[in-house]
């Protein structure tokens, strides 16, 4: 077993894996983290299972001390990483000595760092699942739901892996505008028609009111002109429309019915790129049917097999 | 009834058998859902009941899923006999731990006897679960009962309180912000992850809440901190 002391931490540093399945009949979010590609990624780099439990860093503010010689993957946003002041770039694994100082400072592309470690960081697994949800007290290193706390220990007791890189070909893109894949929804057709158009045609803004729940995203009133819903079941992803017409993504710690109109839902691609975007940035819509998009998600997956 | 399925997300699906919020739905829903789980086996990664719909997500291709709905829900059969348990949710009715039991009162011109004895002569069904872990969603309740939610919602409900919204109860299983009209408060533990099966109430299941004193609410280990 080996350990990293926590020097330093915030709400947005948490333990995160693919999150519960099989609860959501019950009131039970998903969680999980909201980069998977990344999280993949940093756990590819050591040979873990891909959804091996993995630290989640947004924005930085993280900084973590070895108690034993180890080695470290670090995969998504470059949080200007150091290892006792050199630089250290993401998609990659890295070796941190006894006493040495993995800090993830702050954002300078992406928004979202994943630390991994051999055989996935420790965490109490509450249904099935690490995936931190602070809001439902459920998961983390003790399982009551706490974000990580300076002071706190994160062990693991895999073998270390030879050092490696995630090859440049292979590594998402932290675009400027990026373009985003949306299902398209039975609910579509009863928006207005100047709001069907809008919704693909227009640079959206991510609000500063964002969460692991959703984001809300800014642009033109979007009409909704069915009949009012009742709740049903959230899927992942879905771009939700309250009344006030701007809509919200629903991210992996939403709320599992609901009753807002919706366009339809990101795929788990167009996801792993919206995590990477600070409030402020644009986003765009294109609409995709179901089988397509399935068909794009399986055969991005094969990059791992 | 007429079944339609729509697409929701690249691995979901919904299959939306009513339109409309009826008790006389929930065996329906019930029979399809264990048709489904039967079905997709464990290319089913959650489904996810509700009022008037069941969400599919799984790991299929959706063409696949697809048939494989309408194959299961094929000729579908209303489940009268495994209707969901039943469940005595003792509740504490009072205005220091449910503060709009007078408000509820003085609003439909009962005495605070009056609306108790209405809430917990009736037995509701759980429609849904949401909202929280363990939040089931109830109903309906007696028109004269119906409420609007509060305009601003509390930032803390203490857990066990129980709550009206509109025409549907329910109890919060944590602490949490909250919205609805709180009347009392359950010493019942609703969901505790150590327990099997998790959530006391499922969908389907059918609650009746009883009026205990409040020396049989602490007897039976409730907290009466203040609402936040």
């Amino acid at each position: 077993m080996k350990q990293l002391t926590i020097e330093a931490s915030n709400a947005l540093c948490q333990l995160q894996d693919a999150g519960r399945f099989g609860v959501r009949h019950l009131g039970v979010t998903q969680g999980g983290a909201l980069d998977w590609v990344a999280m993949y990624w940093a756990n590819w780099l050591l040979g873990n299972s891909l959804a091996a439990p993995v630290v989640e860093v947004a924005l930085g503010g993280f900084c973590v001390v070895a108690q034993h010689d180890c080695v470290l993957a670090l995969a998504g946003a470059d949080l200007d990483a150091r290892v006792d002041d050199q630089p250290v770039a993401p998609w990659r694994s890295f070796a941190l000595g006894k006493g040495q100082r993995l800090a993830l400072k702050q954002p300078r592309q992406g928004v979202r760092a994943y630390l991994a470690a051999p055989g996935g960081f420790r965490g109490e697994a509450v249904l099935g699942s690490c995936a931190t949800v602070v809001r439902e007290a459920l998961g983390g290193t003790d399982g009551q739901g706490a974000a990580l706390g300076e002071g706190q220990l994160l062990a693991f007791a895999g073998t270390p892996a030879t050092l490696r890189e995630v090859p440049d070909a292979l590594r998402p893109r932290y675009h400027h505008k990026p373009v985003l894949d949306l299902v398209m929804g039975a609910q579509l057709g009863d928006f207005s028609g100047t709001s069907l158009y809008q919704a693909f045609n227009t640079d959206w803004t991510l609000d500063s009111r964002a969460d692991r729940m959703g984001i809300r995203l800014l642009g033109p009133q979007l009409v909704y002109q069915g009949a009012p819903m009742i709740s049903e079941g959230i899927p992942l992803g879905a771009v939700q429309v309250p009344p006030d017409g701007q809509p919200i993504v629903l991210l992996n710690d939403r709320q599992t019915i609901g009753g807002y109109p919706r366009l339809g839902a990101l795929t788990p691609l167009a996801l792993a790129q919206l995590a990477q975007c600070m409030p402020g940035a644009q986003v765009k819509f294109r609409a995709v049917v179901q089988d397509e998009a399935w068909r794009e998600q399986q055969q991005y997956l094969g990059r791992w097999l | 009834m007429k079944l339609r399925i729509e697409v929701v997300a690249v691995d979901s699906l919904m299959v939306r058998l009513f339109e409309r919020i009826d008790e006389a739905n929930m065996p329906w829903i019930l029979a399809a859902s264990q048709c489904l789980r039967a079905a997709f086996g464990q290319h089913l990664l959650d489904l996810v009941p509700s009022y008037t719909t069941l969400m599919v997500h799984f790991d299929l291709p959706p063409a696949e899923a697809r048939a494989l709905i309408a194959q299961a829900l094929d000729g579908l059969q209303p489940d009268a006999g495994s209707a969901g348990r039943r469940h005595e949710i003792p509740v504490w009715y009072h205005a220091s731990v449910g503060p709009e039991l007078p408000v509820l009162a003085a609003r439909s011109g009962l005495t605070e006897g009056e609306v108790v004895r209405l809430h917990s002569e009736r037995e509701y069904p759980v429609f849904a679960l949401g909202f929280a872990p363990g939040f089931g969603f109830m109903g309906l309740v007696d028109e004269r009962l119906a409420s609007p939610r509060l305009s601003t919602p509390r930032k803390r409900v203490a857990a066990g309180s129980v709550g009206i919204a509109e025409r549907q109860t329910a109890a919060y299983p944590a602490v949490s912000p909250g919205g609805w009209n709180l009347i009392g408060r359950t010493p019942v533990r609703l969901f505790d992850h150590e327990r099997e099966g998790y959530s006391l109430l499922q969908p389907g299941d059918r609650v009746r809440f009883v009026a205990v004193t409040r020396d049989e609410f602490l007897a039976l280990g409730g907290d009466v901190e203040a609402q936040g």
